[in-house]
């Protein structure tokens, strides 16, 4: 198909939009800043000369080019992402709006806690509605992102340990289990032993029981699991962490499929991180910011970082320094007091749902992917017997002999108008196609998609590698090599002059 | 609800289409001493309208900095954001977004973290940058984390100067890691000596411009004396601004910059969520942890952008990963680029102009009123203030009459000696003379 | 005439003397796809038969290439360090990673010959 050229290159609203360095006007500028008065200056010599070789534009022109990059993203106000593990539900825009008020975003995290006691007590019930929704009396709000939290959650326990003269040396880390996981406990110090999957997608109980003993920290589990599957045993496993005197943590990535219905702490888990850009809406910005608070057990909750809040009566306080109180917080893992900006927004979204709105949430969400299983199961290869939670887990066995890998299904389906699902994670099944379509997608855009998936798996076996090898073709950009990319990285954009000198 | 599709119609088809009796049907691998019967114990959905009011009281208590005559600085500053940043930045496009994995159509958010590492690299004068980070503290926390894997040693040396939260994040790293933190104590004296502690162990240096009492100085002779023993060096930022007027850290010799973003683009926001920033050489870059977003072309031979050198991080390398990081701040990093084109060359230069002028002015007022001692000889935008009085009180005192006087030392460092009269007092384009009255009077005041 | 002999990690090592020089099959690159770039021991480390001595990396995946003998790394390809898709054009011969002092040469023998190293590969396809 043969896109007909145009003298801009621009096609209709699909636009070519070079970089700002290849726009600029030396001397523009997109802000009216009077000139500085002259002073003496205080700066002890130390002055830089000579451009740093920002360009200038005009703020038309800077608009207008943000807005053209924009138009060339995909996005969940857009259409619906069926990324397994990343739960991206609508992100409502009331808490934009909260998040906004000057009350909240104009105040500086040092000014004296008694002008900020609304910031305060809402960190605090923030928090205390992680802690009623998990059954866990301690949080940790300061991570800043989920892998954050992981890494937090492991220094309190090993805090812990060190605390009772018990310091181990290893965690132990399922096959499937995000690569955050054994990232953050190599972080934190340990060494990670790798457990693997039984035939039904779960934790091998038996080779986790042989794996554990007295120089086991910690056992780091997903649960619902990355295979999307609840982990049956848990309780049983949870009795035999602490039978053995370790800790019990779990990735709190999937909570979406529980929150309302189950409680982390009936389980016996000790520490969990939650992601509020997954669970609570705060939205993905293209990468992040995002937030991790902790929820902690009775054992780790003396040990937990700084700053934390406290209540006296009617007012509240963040405890910033170590040193203050009888507990033994670690240290501190962040700048400041964490990521406030988004526990507005989680808050925000909390309080809309109401705990009735979020046991609604996990309801719809597990049956939104078990609706995907049923469609979808004949199709394409499901490894494991339903019902799934949250999310449903696929592989490529009904692509052998096609030709076609889960790669080339998933650039089909980005000209289809969806962005694809996870692939090839988790990595306990070959070419993982792993589907979560989360609970703010409705049935009819449900439908369109398994109609969608069912007619691309029917074109692969048909035979029509070419059609999946050379798509996507209706994006902005087709396939970008890659190798390419990472053969000779090329980070950032170079004046020409200094170029042709190289 | 909302925000919920589904209808009860819907609920029904689906459960038939699946087989089962109900949705408690769907969480029978459950153990049942887990499930809950019903919601928890918190309060029911509420509308629109309600969650405005009650987060609009909320709000409310607060008195914000942004709006009084504030002077307060430490790490995190109020300056101007045009209007256009976060119009833009609430584009569904940008502010919904996914990470940028299929990269085909995400050329949005990659070819503007693009032009993020370039403008980040030309700031700090350095090779390369990364697609940001979570913050300033944890980026000079990785930074040590990183000097150690290059150099192989497991000892950083950390100036007395360096922000109390930095030194405390690196420090927290670097206990559960197995590094060995060394440092002189808060240096508000200005006396440290950092080359004289380098010893063959030490795996890099770190430092602060301007630093955490607000002083400016050239640390090219350190660089020199790091390199001599086979260290690195270090050099944090916490207020970008800075750049339009002082030497750049790559131009002083530095290995490795850690930086905060948060003045350019972003609101205050109590501290969170901010932007982080990590540049480096080009023959380090292999350790630089995060994102990266590099150049290439597509099937069509068109220049277009996708995440790179993705074998040093978590989701393939896992207990071998450079860092656990998994996100960047992707929406802060967008709306500091777009402040900073908006600027451009002449404009933030010019900003970083009038913060000095105005820091400049302020300071001569302020040497003028008795009980107040100017401690600086350098400065770019903040300056170390020593009073007749502790300045915890001084600061409550002025509070109470609405203006944020600064932030006291000893917030900061409360168990440190010596500390108890000193105040971090900063200025930006956003104080009027007339908030300059209001600190100076309220001073003289509370200072008889 | 150097003896080749081969690991069920797909490493193979070509003896010459007590000198080994080590790489990957053409099987084990054909498997990681187009690669980006290798991790290559620094010269003088001493490897046990079995530690990680290099890592290969391609676009989505690292993988670890392992000592097929004992010994202390004598020599490493500069080449590959511009142009690690030599690895994927020519791994058996101009895609070598490093040479190798060999400690102990029984530890050969526990080694694949290329006719039972091609049985393997004839086994896992």
């Amino acid at each position: 198909m043969s896109i007909p050229e145009t003298y801009t290159g621009h096609q209709g609203l699909r636009t070519e939009e070079p970089l700002i360095f290849e726009q600029d006007t030396p001397g523009k500028s997109g802000v009216d800043l009077p000139e500085p008065e002259t002073v003496s200056d205080a700066l002890g010599g130390v002055t830089r000369e000579g451009d740093i070789g920002l360009p200038g534009l005009s703020e038309p022109e800077v608009v207008r080019h943000y807005l053209r990059l924009s138009q060339k993203n995909y996005s969940i106000d857009g259409g619906m992402y069926p990324l397994g593990s990343c739960t991206m539900k609508h992100n409502p825009r009331l808490n934009e709006k909260m998040a906004r008020l000057p009350g909240f975003a104009g105040l500086h995290p040092l000014q004296p806690q008694s002008t900020a006691q609304g910031a305060i007590e809402l960190i605090g019930e923030t928090a205390r509605w992680l802690s009623v929704l998990t059954g866990m009396p301690g949080v940790a709000m300061s991570p800043a992102a989920g892998a954050h939290g992981e890494l937090t959650g492991l220094m309190t326990i090993r805090s812990a340990l060190e605390a009772r003269g018990d310091a181990r040396r290893r965690v132990l880390v399922p096959e499937s289990a995000h690569g955050t996981n054994p990232a953050s406990a190599a972080a934190c110090g340990y060494t990670v032993e790798s457990i693997p999957a039984n035939e039904r997608g779960r934790v091998d109980i038996d080779a986790f029981r042989k794996a554990l003993d007295s120089d086991v920290a910690a056992l780091m589990l997903t649960n619902p699991n990355t295979c999307g599957l609840f982990e049956n045993d848990i309780i049983e496993i949870a009795e035999a962490v602490h039978e053995a005197g370790a800790f019990f943590y779990c990735d709190g990535a999937n909570f979406n499929a529980i929150v309302g219905r189950v409680r982390p702490g009936d389980l016996g888990i000790d520490c969990m991180h939650i992601n509020l850009h997954k669970t609570f809406s705060t939205p993905h910005g293209g990468g992040g910011p995002g937030s991790g608070p902790v929820v902690l057990s009775e054992a780790l909750v003396p040990f937990m970082p700084v700053p934390y809040v406290v209540r006296e009566g009617d007012t509240f306080r963040l405890v910033e320094d170590t040193g203050e109180s009888d507990a033994k917080p670690f240290g501190r893992v962040k700048g400041f007091h964490g990521q406030f900006g988004m526990f507005i927004r989680a808050l925000s979204y909390m309080m809309s749902h109401g705990s009735d709105g979020l046991r609604q949430v996990a309801e719809d969400a597990v049956l939104n992917a078990n609706y995907l299983l049923a469609e979808l199961g004949d199709e394409l290869s499901a490894p494991f017997g339903g019902p799934c939670m949250h999310e449903v887990l696929f592989d490529d066995h009904f692509l052998k002999d096609t030709g076609v890998a889960t790669l080339d299904f998933a650039k089909a389906m980005i000209d289809e108008g969806f962005h694809p699902m996870t692939m090839y994670f988790p990595l306990v099944v070959h070419g993982a196609l792993l589907m979560e379509p989360t609970e703010t997608e409705s049935k009819q855009t449900l439908d369109t998609f398994i109609g969608m998936v069912r007619s691309l798996a029917a074109k692969a076996k048909a035979g029509d590698t070419d059609f999946f090898h050379e798509a996507p073709r209706l994006t902005p950009r087709r396939r970008l090599d890659e190798t390419a990319a990472a053969r000779k990285p090329v980070l950032r954009w170079t004046p020409p002059a200094e170029e042709a000198a190289e | 609800m909302r925000y919920l599709p589904l209808t009860a119609d819907d609920r029904r088809e689906m459960l038939a289409a699946i087989g089962a009796a109900s949705v408690d049907d769907l969480y029978r691998d459950v153990p049942k001493a887990a499930r809950l019967d019903g919601p928890v114990d918190l309060p029911p959905h509420a509308g629109e309208m309600e969650v405005d009011r009650a987060l609009s009281a909320m709000a409310a208590k607060n008195l914000p900095a942004a709006v009084a005559p504030s002077f307060l600085g430490a790490g995190i500053y109020r300056h101007h954001v045009p209007a256009a940043v976060d119009h833009l930045i609430q584009r569904g496009e940008f502010l919904t977004a996914y990470t940028p994995y299929q990269p085909e159509v995400s050329q949005g958010t990659l070819q503007y973290l693009f032009e993020f590492q370039t403008q980040v690299a030309m700031l700090t004068g350095s090779d390369v940058a990364n697609a940001s980070m979570y913050d300033g503290a944890t980026s000079c926390a990785e930074a040590v984390m990183m000097a150690c894997r290059i150099t192989k040693r497991r000892k950083a040396v950390i100036s007395g100067s360096l922000h109390p939260h930095y030194h405390d994040v690196t420090a927290t790293s670097a206990k559960f890691f197995g590094v060995n933190l060394v440092s002189p104590g808060p240096d508000f004296a200005g006396t440290e000596d950092l080359a004289a502690l380098i010893d063959g162990d030490t795996a890099c240096v770190v430092v602060q411009n301007p630093d955490f009492f607000g002083r400016v100085r050239d640390f090219t002779a350190l660089s020199e004396a790091c390199q001599a023993a086979g260290a690195l060096l270090v050099v944090v930022v916490t207020e970008m601004v800075s750049l339009g007027l002082i030497k750049s850290p790559g131009e002083m010799g530095a290995d490795i910059v850690a930086a905060e973003g948060q003045s350019l683009g972003n609101a205050m926001n109590f501290g969170g969520p901010t932007v982080g920033v990590m540049t480096t050489r080009q023959k380090y870059l292999r350790q630089l942890p995060g994102r990266l977003v590099g150049e290439t072309a597509d099937a069509d031979g068109r220049r277009g952008y996708v995440l790179t050198l993705s074998t040093r991080e978590q989701h393939i390398r896992r207990d071998k990963a450079t860092s656990n990081i998994c996100t960047n701040s992707g929406l802060c990093a967008l709306a500091f680029t777009i402040h900073l084109t908006l600027l451009g060359e002449v404009g933030f230069k010019r900003l970083a102009g009038l913060n000095h002028a105005a820091a400049v002015k302020l300071a001569g007022r302020l040497t003028g009123i008795e009980g107040v001692e100017l401690l600086n000889d350098t400065y770019f935008n903040e300056f170390t203030l020593k009073l007749a009085k502790p300045a915890a009180d001084v600061v409550e005192d002025l509070a109470g009459k609405g203006v944020f006087a600064g932030v006291p030392v000893s917030r900061l460092l409360p168990n440190a000696e010596g500390v108890e009269n000193l105040l971090l007092v900063a200025v930006t384009e956003t104080n009027t003379a007339e908030e300059m009255d209001r600190l100076v009077s309220g001073l003289e005041e509370v200072l008889r | 005439m150097a003896t080749v002999k081969y690991t069920k990690e797909h490493e193979w090592v070509s003896i010459e003397g007590d000198t080994g020089t080590v790489g990957i099959t053409d099987h084990a690159q054909e498997q990681l796809g187009d690669l980006v770039f290798i991790e290559l021991p620094e010269v003088g480390k001493e490897l046990g038969q079995g530690d990680e001595a290099a890592v290969v990396e391609s676009v989505k995946a690292a993988s670890e290439v392992y000592a097929p003998v004992s010994g202390e790394v004598t020599e490493v390809n500069e080449a590959l360090n511009d142009n690690p898709a030599l690895v994927n054009s020519e791994a058996e011969t101009g895609g070598w990673m490093f040479k190798i002092k060999i400690a102990d040469p029984s530890q050969l023998d526990a080694l694949m010959d290329e006719a039972s190293y091609r049985e393997l590969l004839k086994e896992i396809d």
